[in-house]
Protein backbone atom coordinates (compact mmCIF):
# COMPACT_ATOMS: atom_id res chain seq x y z
CA UNK A 1 0.00 0.00 0.00
CA UNK A 2 1.01 3.92 -0.79
CA UNK A 3 1.52 5.99 2.08
CA UNK A 4 1.75 9.58 2.50
CA UNK A 5 2.64 12.25 4.94
CA UNK A 6 2.02 15.64 5.36
CA UNK A 7 3.32 18.39 7.12
CA UNK A 8 5.73 17.99 10.13
CA UNK A 9 4.60 13.90 9.80
CA UNK A 10 6.70 14.15 6.76
CA UNK A 11 9.27 16.68 7.64
CA UNK A 12 9.76 13.71 10.96
CA UNK A 13 9.54 10.72 8.97
CA UNK A 14 11.83 12.07 6.22
CA UNK A 15 9.71 11.86 3.13
CA UNK A 16 6.11 12.33 1.46
CA UNK A 17 5.27 8.96 0.58
CA UNK A 18 6.48 5.37 0.48
CA UNK A 19 5.22 1.76 -0.46
CA UNK A 20 4.97 -0.50 2.09
CA UNK A 21 4.14 -3.70 3.30
CA UNK A 22 3.42 -4.16 6.58
CA UNK A 23 3.00 -7.91 7.93
CA UNK A 24 -0.52 -9.81 8.13
CA UNK A 25 -0.56 -9.11 11.75
CA UNK A 26 -0.66 -5.59 11.46
CA UNK A 27 -4.48 -4.76 11.26
CA UNK A 28 -5.56 -1.28 11.91
CA UNK A 29 -4.56 2.31 11.55
CA UNK A 30 -3.31 1.70 15.26
CA UNK A 31 -1.09 -1.20 14.68
CA UNK A 32 0.38 0.50 11.49
CA UNK A 33 1.32 3.63 13.27
CA UNK A 34 3.17 0.90 16.14
CA UNK A 35 4.51 -0.98 13.48
CA UNK A 36 5.76 1.92 11.54
CA UNK A 37 7.11 3.45 15.00
CA UNK A 38 9.64 0.44 15.26
CA UNK A 39 11.19 0.83 12.20
CA UNK A 40 13.47 3.45 12.79
CA UNK A 41 13.98 6.49 15.14
CA UNK A 42 12.55 8.93 11.81
CA UNK A 43 9.33 7.26 12.51
CA UNK A 44 9.23 6.89 16.41
CA UNK A 45 9.61 10.71 16.60
CA UNK A 46 6.66 11.38 13.97
CA UNK A 47 4.52 9.18 15.88
CA UNK A 48 5.76 9.56 19.12
CA UNK A 49 2.14 11.06 20.27
CA UNK A 50 0.00 8.79 17.90
CA UNK A 51 -2.93 10.22 19.22
CA UNK A 52 -2.34 13.42 18.04
CA UNK A 53 -1.72 11.77 14.32
CA UNK A 54 -4.62 11.78 11.82
CA UNK A 55 -4.98 9.30 8.91
CA UNK A 56 -7.26 9.12 6.41
CA UNK A 57 -7.46 5.80 4.08
CA UNK A 58 -8.26 6.70 0.41
CA UNK A 59 -8.78 10.39 0.94
CA UNK A 60 -11.58 9.41 3.94
CA UNK A 61 -10.86 10.31 7.61
CA UNK A 62 -10.78 7.35 9.75
CA UNK A 63 -10.40 6.05 13.48
CA UNK A 64 -6.84 4.64 14.62
CA UNK A 65 -9.40 1.70 15.16
CA UNK A 66 -10.41 1.40 11.77
CA UNK A 67 -8.84 -1.83 9.46
CA UNK A 68 -6.13 -1.32 6.86
CA UNK A 69 -7.31 -4.56 4.50
CA UNK A 70 -7.74 -3.30 1.08
CA UNK A 71 -6.58 0.15 1.42
CA UNK A 72 -4.83 1.52 -1.62
CA UNK A 73 -3.39 5.07 -0.05
CA UNK A 74 -2.84 5.98 3.88
CA UNK A 75 -2.01 8.97 4.89
CA UNK A 76 -0.89 10.22 7.80
CA UNK A 77 -0.91 13.76 9.32
CA UNK A 78 -1.14 16.50 12.23
CA UNK A 79 -4.64 18.39 12.97
CA UNK A 80 -5.38 20.31 10.08
CA UNK A 81 -4.95 23.86 9.96
CA UNK A 82 -6.74 25.17 6.58
CA UNK A 83 -9.13 27.95 5.99
CA UNK B 1 -14.12 20.82 -9.49
CA UNK B 2 -17.78 22.05 -11.15
CA UNK B 3 -20.83 20.16 -10.74
CA UNK B 4 -24.72 21.40 -10.73
CA UNK B 5 -27.42 20.06 -8.79
CA UNK B 6 -30.93 21.93 -9.21
CA UNK B 7 -29.39 25.39 -10.49
CA UNK B 8 -27.12 24.98 -7.65
CA UNK B 9 -23.87 25.15 -9.33
CA UNK B 10 -21.00 24.29 -7.20
CA UNK B 11 -17.35 25.60 -7.74
CA UNK B 12 -14.37 23.85 -5.71
CA UNK B 13 -10.99 25.19 -6.61
CA UNK B 14 -7.43 25.09 -4.91
CA UNK B 15 -4.71 26.79 -6.57
CA UNK B 16 -2.29 28.77 -6.01
CA UNK B 17 -3.00 32.32 -7.98
CA UNK B 18 -5.10 34.54 -6.57
CA UNK B 19 -8.92 35.35 -6.68
CA UNK B 20 -10.82 38.30 -7.52
CA UNK B 21 -13.82 38.44 -5.39
CA UNK B 22 -16.20 40.82 -7.59
CA UNK B 23 -15.56 38.46 -10.53
CA UNK B 24 -16.20 35.01 -8.15
CA UNK B 25 -19.82 36.80 -7.03
CA UNK B 26 -20.60 37.60 -10.76
CA UNK B 27 -19.71 34.45 -12.26
CA UNK B 28 -22.16 32.98 -9.39
CA UNK B 29 -24.84 35.41 -10.30
CA UNK B 30 -24.99 35.56 -14.05
CA UNK B 31 -28.38 35.28 -15.53
CA UNK B 32 -29.89 34.35 -12.10
CA UNK B 33 -32.41 36.33 -10.48
CA UNK B 34 -33.65 33.54 -8.29
CA UNK B 35 -30.45 34.78 -5.73
CA UNK B 36 -31.51 37.23 -3.05
CA UNK B 37 -28.18 36.61 -1.10
CA UNK B 38 -24.85 36.31 -1.60
CA UNK B 39 -22.64 35.83 1.49
CA UNK B 40 -19.11 36.42 1.17
CA UNK B 41 -16.51 35.18 3.35
CA UNK B 42 -12.38 35.89 2.89
CA UNK B 43 -9.54 34.44 4.53
CA UNK B 44 -6.68 36.76 4.58
CA UNK B 45 -3.04 36.24 6.23
CA UNK B 46 -2.65 38.23 9.27
CA UNK B 47 0.54 39.71 10.58
CA UNK B 48 -0.18 38.84 14.29
CA UNK B 49 -0.79 35.60 15.67
CA UNK B 50 -0.77 36.03 19.59
CA UNK B 51 1.96 37.62 20.32
CA UNK B 52 4.55 36.73 17.34
CA UNK B 53 4.90 38.66 14.23
CA UNK B 54 3.96 36.75 10.99
CA UNK B 55 6.64 37.82 8.21
CA UNK B 56 4.53 34.55 5.80
CA UNK B 57 2.91 31.49 5.91
CA UNK B 58 2.97 28.13 3.59
CA UNK B 59 -0.45 26.12 2.57
CA UNK B 60 0.20 22.57 2.14
CA UNK B 61 -2.45 20.46 1.33
CA UNK B 62 -3.19 16.86 0.30
CA UNK B 63 -3.82 16.69 -3.41
CA UNK B 64 -7.27 14.71 -4.21
CA UNK B 65 -7.93 14.50 -0.38
CA UNK B 66 -8.97 18.34 0.29
CA UNK B 67 -10.94 18.65 -3.01
CA UNK B 68 -13.36 15.66 -2.01
CA UNK B 69 -13.63 16.83 1.54
CA UNK B 70 -14.95 20.07 0.77
CA UNK B 71 -16.95 18.60 -1.81
CA UNK B 72 -18.28 16.27 1.50
CA UNK B 73 -19.27 19.00 3.41
CA UNK B 74 -20.45 21.04 0.25
CA UNK B 75 -22.87 18.21 0.01
CA UNK B 76 -23.79 18.86 3.17
CA UNK B 77 -24.45 22.10 3.26
CA UNK B 78 -26.73 21.62 -0.32
CA UNK B 79 -28.62 19.26 2.14
CA UNK B 80 -29.25 21.44 4.95
CA UNK B 81 -29.85 24.57 3.46
CA UNK B 82 -31.65 25.72 0.34
CA UNK B 83 -28.90 27.10 -1.75
CA UNK B 84 -28.55 28.44 -5.33
CA UNK B 85 -24.46 28.40 -5.69
CA UNK B 86 -21.52 27.78 -3.96
CA UNK B 87 -17.90 28.46 -4.66
CA UNK B 88 -15.00 27.49 -2.51
CA UNK B 89 -11.47 28.48 -3.57
CA UNK B 90 -8.55 27.41 -1.22
CA UNK B 91 -5.44 28.73 -1.99
CA UNK B 92 -1.86 27.04 -1.36
CA UNK B 93 1.99 28.88 -1.68
CA UNK B 94 3.37 30.89 0.53
CA UNK B 95 1.71 34.48 2.00
CA UNK B 96 2.82 37.46 3.25
CA UNK B 97 0.05 39.30 5.63
CA UNK B 98 -2.83 41.06 3.79
CA UNK B 99 -2.96 38.25 0.82
CA UNK B 100 -6.07 36.56 -0.18
CA UNK B 101 -5.69 32.82 1.07
CA UNK B 102 -9.35 31.79 0.96
CA UNK B 103 -12.96 32.28 -0.26
CA UNK B 104 -16.38 31.15 0.13
CA UNK B 105 -19.17 32.06 -1.65
CA UNK B 106 -22.64 31.22 -0.66
CA UNK B 107 -25.79 32.09 -2.72
CA UNK B 108 -29.31 31.59 -1.58
CA UNK B 109 -33.08 33.51 -2.34
CA UNK B 110 -32.54 34.66 1.01
CA UNK B 111 -29.24 35.59 3.41
CA UNK B 112 -29.98 33.13 6.41
CA UNK B 113 -29.29 30.09 4.46
CA UNK B 114 -26.69 31.92 3.34
CA UNK B 115 -25.08 33.30 6.11
CA UNK B 116 -25.16 29.86 8.04
CA UNK B 117 -23.82 27.25 5.17
CA UNK B 118 -20.74 29.61 4.83
CA UNK B 119 -20.26 29.89 8.55
CA UNK B 120 -20.75 26.24 8.23
CA UNK B 121 -18.61 25.56 5.45
CA UNK B 122 -15.58 27.70 7.07
CA UNK B 123 -16.09 25.46 10.25
CA UNK B 124 -15.50 22.49 8.57
CA UNK B 125 -12.56 24.23 6.47
CA UNK B 126 -10.48 24.64 9.40
CA UNK B 127 -10.73 21.47 10.64
CA UNK B 128 -11.64 18.75 8.60
CA UNK B 129 -10.31 20.05 4.96
CA UNK B 130 -6.45 18.41 5.11
CA UNK B 131 -4.04 21.92 4.82
CA UNK B 132 -1.61 22.86 6.99
CA UNK B 133 -0.25 26.15 7.43
CA UNK B 134 3.09 26.87 8.19
CA UNK B 135 4.89 30.36 9.90
CA UNK B 136 7.47 32.43 9.40
CA UNK B 137 8.44 34.86 11.72
CA UNK B 138 12.00 36.79 13.44
CA UNK B 139 11.84 33.76 15.50
CA UNK B 140 11.97 31.00 13.19
CA UNK B 141 9.50 28.83 11.36
CA UNK B 142 6.86 26.65 13.09
CA UNK B 143 3.56 24.82 12.19
CA UNK B 144 0.55 26.10 12.93
CA UNK B 145 -1.25 24.52 15.79
CA UNK B 146 -4.98 23.63 15.96
CA UNK B 147 -6.87 25.81 17.86
CA UNK B 148 -9.96 23.39 19.97
CA UNK B 149 -12.02 26.81 19.34
CA UNK B 150 -11.99 25.68 15.88
CA UNK B 151 -12.90 21.93 16.56
CA UNK B 152 -15.97 23.27 19.45
CA UNK B 153 -16.71 26.27 16.13
CA UNK B 154 -17.40 22.92 13.61
CA UNK B 155 -19.06 20.61 16.33
CA UNK B 156 -22.29 22.71 17.19
CA UNK B 157 -22.94 21.76 13.73
CA UNK B 158 -23.16 18.38 14.33
CA UNK B 159 -26.63 16.61 14.13
CA UNK B 160 -27.80 14.52 16.65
Amino acid sequence: MKVKYFAWVRERVGKAEETIEPPATVRTVEELITWLSGQSEAYAYAFEKPKVIRTAIDHTHVKSDTAIAGAREIAFFPPMTGG
Amino acid sequence: MTSSVTNCPVAIRIQEDDFDIAREIAVLTKSRTDIGAVVTFSGICRADEDSSKIAALTLEHYPGMAEEEIKRHVDEALSRWPLNGVTVIHRVGRFMPGQNIVLVLTASQHRRAAFEAAEFLMDYLKTSAPFWKKEESATGTGWVEAHARDDDAAARWTRS
